[in-house]
Formats: structure tokens, sequence, C-alpha cells
């Protein structure tokens, strides 16, 4: 904390201007209690000290309550305000703005309609810190301990808890230190420290926004005070790196891989690797957005920022960008706690999205392991393998395909995740426990069946998430054809994707063992090829060929085939200027061609004809093999991923 | 008093709020494959639209809708193309033709302010959003407002009809929105929900964004919230400078929409239009 924030600020009292804050910071409290223990009233006061009301409107209101014979009360202020609908002021109850001589605040109010828990946690989550009132004359109370564990599971760490109504006990010390000692207690238990206790009156005023005469044992700070110490959003520099891609632009010349770095710095020419491919590159660039400006060289958590890589690897949405040093945990089943606030009960078996930071992935409940009563933080004593609404459990989650995390107790956002039940957000749980590899990754593979789905066409692609399609290269013999086909088959299984990298050899050796090398026979090859391709296309495959498939005419009756079966089909042309081809000579093809043992053979002694319009073009002679494989994916993927649609069409 | 110097903190306070735009705005270009971002001309939009060239990287990947009563005070008309030119956008100009046609508007005297609110800004709209398809509609709409806005969420739906359930929305927390909707409905995206009047005018300020010069005082006027001429009134103030305008935001207690007159015809009139699926 730094020193001039401690220090005492003059009262504002007498002095009746809307306080005008040093910094337009503004910092977002959320006020949370049980039932009639004070909110509403502590809120009429703040505004009122604070003289953040309109120009008149307490007067007013003090004097319509006298002529209709009734007590003003701090807790109507607010109400009255709404009520009158006044358009003239900045008033709601869903966020309302004050001024100390510090600093603007937002106070998130949950207003008490029957969502009040989606707005709750709407508002808390979103808050920088919390009060929380407890009444001295009732003490702690069911919300009280219910509110207070919320909190934490929201990651609200910064806590004032205000014990009100002081004035009913006749500010007694022991009242509040007996509430401050038991309160103090249940919080402990899940770890979360409160910043301090403060006795108060809202109603009368006293310990809000000076220190009270009627409470000379309170040897600690008035509220607005001690909020003044809250801070806001606190950005974990220090903390590994996690940067999660939200998307991949290529606006212009620029291949930019955009997102939000949640915690930790990158550094141009850092090296970073991307969860759960494990894939490495460098850093480049750094790209920010200014019109005068050129990017920064670094860049640190909280920023939404681009980066460029040295080596364009294939990088899609979802993957987290870490360094080697500090990898995060990757799984398909962890244990996690979970609050549920879904219209429909939280099941067993049945499929959820679940969503953290920018991935996405189907996932299913695996067990419930014990249901939590918030208020006790005892078991409930109902034994359930389904959740309500409002309730707390911890449970076992298995996800489809890997899922990278945190620890929440080590960075909180990609330690905590939502669950998505028929497009809407239902639960939210945060990770704590697991255990995270040793330096040397693993790629664990627990084999979890997934029932057989119906067998259409579309179901397949629905089970499958993506279409059945063909990608064919094309180019001459040593162009890469081979090394392409081999390595985005490798990454297309990686992702969880049905695929066959269909061998030109092996056909030749079986099927297509009766066909020799005229020109007719040739033909003839590429047409069983591209047949053969079909059927694992219409089968769910991404089936990969490599022919040097050299004719036009051929190529031209590949694609009608594929169009008239409704297969999706991708020409990728493999260029690469044949005297390099030569020079790299996989196979010794072409030294044998030199030495006259192989007459017709193509780019030398027959034509190539490379495609006109292909679907891509990778230049091997120019680009690395995994950016020539990342390009082909690039273009591909978005054409025949199936989005999560129907996800409950098919059943474990 | 206070000269508007740049300090350390009030920039990250800035960046922090610039940030979490981006944040949205690329969440939503990510997800909606209908994308639109509606341009109203004021400071508001222009400057989400800043921001949406922040996001990516000096280009605005998605169409701006503009809809026209032909009621906007005239310059507005002139800033508008004059930015279209030099950011390179796409410009969708929406227009209520039918109701125009008919001459059933306000200055026409054959319909109230806020008929002819309903018909030429929230009827043009729909007729856009139904002509074009669009899933994903970007609004720069914020909290601070007035009090209808202040309970949106960033990712708000709206059914068939662009109608608004205020009381049942979805949750949104840890930055998680929400993405997937139902066919044939579609979600309103608001970047500058947690921003306030302050905040969009300091940016203006350090970020030196062109705005349209209605906004600063002649003889003693300026407009603090711009629409159409009939129903738009500049208020009492001498700010004519963008920091002159901060030094007199901090200080008021008025509200920005105070010169709107369609606010005021009845109560709920705003609320009314708000659910109706006005912007």
């Amino acid at each position: 904390m730094s020193a001039t924030l401690t220090e005492a600020k003059p009262q504002n009292a007498e002095k009746k201007a809307k306080q005008v804050p040093q910094t337009t910071e503004q910092l977002k409290l959320v006020i949370v209690g049980h039932v009639d223990h004070g909110k509403s009233t502590f809120i009429g006061r703040l505004f009122y000290d604070t003289h953040s009301l309109p120009e008149g409107k307490y007067d007013q209101l003090v004097e319509s309550c006298r002529r209709r014979g009734v007590p003003f009360e701090f807790a109507n202020l607010m109400d009255s305000l709404q009520a009158e609908r006044d358009q003239n002021i900045t008033i709601d109850t869903a966020q309302i703005w004050f001024n100390t001589a510090h600093r603007q605040y937002v106070i998130i109010d949950a207003p008490g309609h029957k969502e009040f828990l989606k707005n709750m946690i709407t508002g808390a989550a979103s808050a920088h810190a919390a009060l929380l009132l407890i009444d001295a004359n009732e003490g702690v109370q069911e919300q009280s301990r219910r509110h207070g564990y919320m909190l934490h599971l929201l990651g609200i760490k910064q806590i004032i808890v205000l014990v009100n109504k002081m004035d009913l006990k006749g500010y007694d010390e022991k009242v509040f230190r007996d509430i401050e000692k038991e309160y103090r207690a249940f919080l402990k238990q899940f770890g979360l420290e409160p910043r301090t206790f403060i006795p108060i009156s809202a109603r009368e005023g006293d310990n809000v926004a000076a220190l009270s005469p009627r409470m000379p044992w309170y040897q600690g700070r008035a509220v607005f005070e001690s909020i003044d110490d809250f801070e806001p959003a606190k950005r974990s520099d220090d903390l590994p790196l996690r940067f999660p891609l939200q998307d991949i632009y290529r606006f212009d010349h620029r291949r930019i891989l955009a997102g939000r770095i949640v915690s930790g710095t990158i550094k141009v020419g850092d090296k970073l690797i991307f969860a759960p491919g494990h894939k490495m590159s460098v850093i480049k660039s750094i790209e920010r957005w200014s019109p005068a400006v050129a990017g920064p060289k670094e860049a640190k958590a909280g920023e939404s920022v681009g980066i460029t890589l040295t080596e364009q690897i294939f990088v899609e949405r979802g993957q987290v960008a870490f360094h080697e040093s500090d990898p995060l945990i990757r799984k398909r089943q962890f244990r996690a706690r979970l609050f549920w606030m879904g219209r429909l009960p939280l099941r067993l078996k049945k499929k959820y999205k679940i969503k953290l930071t920018t991935q996405e992935v189907e996932c299913e409940i695996k067990s419930i392991d014990k249901i939590i009563d918030a208020s006790t933080l005892g078991e409930v004593a109902e034994k359930r393998d389904y959740l309500l609404k409002n309730d707390v459990a911890e449970l076992t989650i298995q996800t489809r395909y890997p899922l990278v995390f945190d620890n929440i107790d080590r960075i909180v956002e990609t330690g905590r995740f939502v669950i998505v039940d028929d497009r809407e957000v239902s639960g939210g749980g945060i990770i704590s426990g697991e255990e995270y590899p040793a330096k040397q990754k693993t790629h664990v593979s627990d084999n979890i069946s997934w029932s057989k789905a119906e067998i259409t066409y579309n179901d397949r692609a629905v089970r499958n998430r993506h279409t059945g399609a063909v990608i064919w290269l094309t180019g001459l013999s040593g162009a890469g054809k081979s090394a392409i086909a081999h390595e985005l088959e490798k990454e297309l299984f990686g992702l969880g994707m049905q695929c066959y990298n269909l061998d030109g050899d092996n056909l030749r050796f079986g099927l297509n063992s009766d066909l020799g090398f005229s020109p007719e026979d040739r033909s003839e090859n590429i047409r069983r090829a591209a047949e053969v391709a079909r059927l694992l296309a219409d089968a769910g495959q991404i089936v990969i060929t490599s022919f040097i498939s050299p004719y036009r005419a051929d190529r031209t009756r590949v694609r009608e085939i594929m169009k008239e079966n409704d297969v999706r089909f991708f020409e990728v042309f493999v260029s690469c200027p044949i005297q390099i081809c030569e020079e790299r000579d996989p196979k010794g093809l072409y030294k044998k061609v030199r030495a006259g043992e192989i007459t017709e053979f193509t780019g030398i002694s027959a034509p190539y004809e490379a495609p006109e319009t292909p679907e891509v073009t990778v230049h091997t002679d120019k680009q690395s093999l995994l950016e020539g494989v990342a390009q082909v994916l690039e273009s591909i993927l978005p054409e025949i991923q199936v989005k999560a649609e129907g996800a409950e069409s098919f059943e474990i | 008093m206070t000269a508007i110097a740049k300090t350390e903190a009030k920039a990250d306070h800035l960046t922090e709020l610039e940030n979490q735009s981006v944040y949205i705005l690329r969440e939503a270009f990510n997800k909606f494959e209908k994308l639109a971002m509606l341009w109203s001309i004021g400071k508001d939009s222009t400057v989400l639209l800043w921001l949406a060239r922040k996001a990516f990287f000096g280009h605005v990947p998605f169409p701006l809708v503009h809809v026209d009563t032909t009621y906007k005070l005239p310059t507005m008309i002139e800033y508008r193309d004059r930015l279209v030119k030099e950011w390179n956008l796409q410009l969708v100009v929406g227009k209520n033709e039918a109701v125009l046609k008919a001459g059933d508007t306000y200055p026409n005297g054959r319909a109230t302010r806020v008929e002819c609110c309903g018909t030429l800004k929230k009827d043009g709209l729909k007729q856009v959003l139904e002509a074009k398809g669009y899933t994903g509609v970007i609004v720069g709409v914020r909290r601070d407002e007035e009090p209808t806005r202040a309970k949106e969420r960033y990712f708000s739906p709206r059914d068939k009809n662009m109608e608004w359930n205020v009381t049942d929305q979805p949750p949104e927390f840890w930055d998680q929105f929400k993405t997937d909707y139902d066919p044939g409905t579609h979600i309103r995206v608001h970047p500058l929900l947690h921003w306030t009047e302050l905040n969009v005018w300091e940016y203006i300020h350090r970020e030196n964004i062109p705005v349209i010069d209605l906004y600063f005082s002649k003889n003693g006027k300026r407009y603090r919230s711009l629409g159409c001429a009939p129903c738009t009134f500049p208020i009492d103030s001498t700010a004519a400078t963008v920091p002159e305008i901060i030094e007199e935001l901090k200080r008021t207690r008025t509200s920005e929409r105070s010169g709107r007159a369609q606010d005021k015809e009845s109560e709920d009139a705003f609320e009314k239009l708000r659910r109706d699926g006005y912007m």
C-alpha cells in the first residue's frame, strides 16, 4: 500500500460541492449481505455523504416524507429516486456512481428479482472489491455466509466487513468483536482474509464518512478512507506467461495472432510454445495499432495485443502460448468446484460445452463428488447425482479433447471456466489441486470411449465436428507433397479429426496392381485414387492424397467426381522450381532420369500442367514445411469445421 | 484547476478500458459470421470505430450501419462521408423509406417524437438488420448514459422481433459471453458498456480522435449528445475544446441525454423504446 493512499483525507461534509476525484480511475464495488442487514440504507448514506445526489434532491425527499408524516429513511432514498425516474440524473439500481476525493466508484447492486443469482454473479464477478454487511442485532446469518463463500468462488479477494446497526446495540464493542471473531473464522475455512471489520451505523452515519465519537474504542478508519485502499484490477506481470489466442488475422501482409495476455509478459524474440499442440515458434514482432507509433518491444498482462511469429506454424483460437519453463496443466479429466445456475439441472453423462479463456471443448460430468451447503460448508445430507439451480458442488469433469489450464491459486484467469448448456452459460467452476506436468511434456492418452453415432453423413459430420473432405496435393516430384501430406495428417489427427493419408504407392501394390505407366494407365490410376478418396470422404474422413497428377484434365475429372458426390475438394498446388526439386531429389529419381534410366519423367521429358485456380498454393522453395502446412490448414479448416450445434443429438 | 496532464494513472485507466473493449470486439468478430457495427456519427460510436481499428490493426473488417432519419444535423452527414473515405470504411445506410415517403414524422406534425423515433430509427434499424441478415450488431451504448442502458450486458440477446427481455438476462462473468444464439435472433454487442461519458472524452483527448465540431461551444452553446435536428438541443456551455469539456463533465450533475427531447415524452419512453429494439 502506498503511503499517499493511507494518509487521512480531509472530510468534506461541510463542502456541498460534488467531489472531483484526483484521478478518473474507477473502482467497482459490490455490496452484499443477508436480506435486511442494511444494504439499501448504506448505499443511500454513501450517496448522501459523498454529495452525489442531484441539487436539492435530499431536501425535497425529506420534505415530502414530512408532509406524508413518515420518517425519512436512507433506505428509501434510492427507491424514491428510481421511482421518480428523474431523467436528469444518472442513477439506477444496477449501477450507481459516486466519488470520493481519491477516485470514482461504481456500486454494482443486484436487483432482487427472480434471477437474483445470475445478476449477483454478473455484478460481483466484475467487482474489484466487496463490502459485506452484517446486522449487529441479528449477527451472522445464512446469507452472510453464503455470500462470503460466493465471493470466494468468484475470486473477489478484497473484502471489508461492515457490522451495521451498531446504534441498535448501544455501540457495544463486545457485540462487534463477537461477530468479527465468528465471521473471520468462517471465511478462514476457505482462506479468505478480509481487509478489516468496521462497526458502523449506516442510518446514523457513524464511521461511514468519518470516525464517530460514539465508538471511541474503535481504533481503525472510517469506511471512506478504508475503501480508498482497495486496488483496481491487479495484473499479474510477474506470473508465468499465459496468452490465450483469440483469433488469427490476415488483413494485410501480416499474419497476426491476436489475444489478451492474462498473465506474465512477452518480448520480441521470446520462444513461445502453444498448448495443447505444443508447437514452438519465436515472436517476431508485437503489434498494437496506433496511427503514429511503432509496435512495442514488449507487452504485459492485461493487454489486448497481437504478435507475429518468425515461423508461420499452425495455431488457432483456443491455444494458449506459454514460455517453456512454465507449462500449463493439460488434461482430459479433472476435478473442479462449480456453482450451477442453469434453468435445467446439471446431469451426468449429458453433453455440455466448457469455455476456459478462449478454449471451447465439449465435456460431460463424470461424477458429482460432493454437494456443498454454501452456508455451512458442510456436505448436504441428500445424495443426488444431479445439481439444481444455486447448488455448489465438487465434481469430476471429462472433456472430449485435452484442455489446458492452471490451478486457480496459481493463475486465476486460466483456473476457472464456465459451462454452457444448450446455448446458455449455466455454471461457473474453479480448478485447484491438479498436478502440473514434470519438465518434460507428457501427452497422456486416457482412453475414453465415446458412443457410436448414427450413421448418416450428417451425423458423422456432427460427431466428428467436421465434414469429410479430399485434400489433393499436386506438384513435381520432390516438391514436398509427401512431407506436407504426412505433416498435415499429424496435425489433423492432433486436432482430433478423422484423417487418412492415401498413399499412391500403396494403391499401386493392391487395387491398381494391374496398371502400368502408360498415359492411359496413369489416368486410370488417378481416377481410381479419386474414387477411393471419395468413398473415404463419404465415410467422414479428411483424405490427403499426394499424386504428381500432372494433367489438368485428370485433375478436373477428380474435381468433378467430388462435386457429383458432394464431397468437399481442395486442390493444393505444391509449387517449387524444378531445379530445386532436382537438387532435393529425395527418391533419387532425377539422377536416374539424367542417367537415362527413366523416360517420360514429369517436368523433364513429360509436361506438368500447373493448376490455374487451386484452392491453396504452397511455395516450398520459400516457406518452411510447417509454414506450408499452416497455410493449408488455415484455408481448409474454416470450410470443413462443423459448429457445435446439435451437440445434443448424440448420446453416450 | 487541474490541467489535463496525461498522467500515468490516467493513461493506465484508459488503457484498461481500451483493452477490455478490444477484447470484446475481437470476440464478436470471431463469433458472428454476419457482423455489423452501428455508427450514429456521435462521439461514442466514433470512439468505438477507433477501437475497432485498434482491435483489427488499422482495418475495420465489417460494415458500418448508419440509420439515416434524414433529419440528422447536416454537418453529421458531411463528417460521416469524410471518415468513410479517409478510413476506408464500408458504409451501409438504412432508411425507413415507406414512412418517410408517407411523411408520418414528428417534424411534419404527423407523429409524436417517440413514434417518430420508433419508425425512423427503431424500425429503420430493423429493416436493415433483416435485409442484411446480421446476427451480431455492435452498438456503442454505455451504462452511465441512462438507467435502462445500465442494465445491459456486453452480449445481449434480442429475439426475432428485436425485443429485449430485461428481467431475464444471461449471466456474464470472467469474460465469458453469450455467443451461442437461436436461429432468427441476434446479439447486440456493447464494447463501450463500462465507459463513462468522461472516459469517452478523456480517450478522445488521449488518442486525438476527430469528433464532429457540434460538440464544441459556439456562442455559449454546445451539443452534448447528438441526434435529429428537431429533437436535439444544445446545452449552455463555454467548453470549446476537448480539455474544457472534460473539466465541465467532472463538475456537472445533469445527465448527458438532457438535450434529447424524445426521452421526456413520458416517464418510461426510453425504456419502452429500448425494450422494443431501439439502440
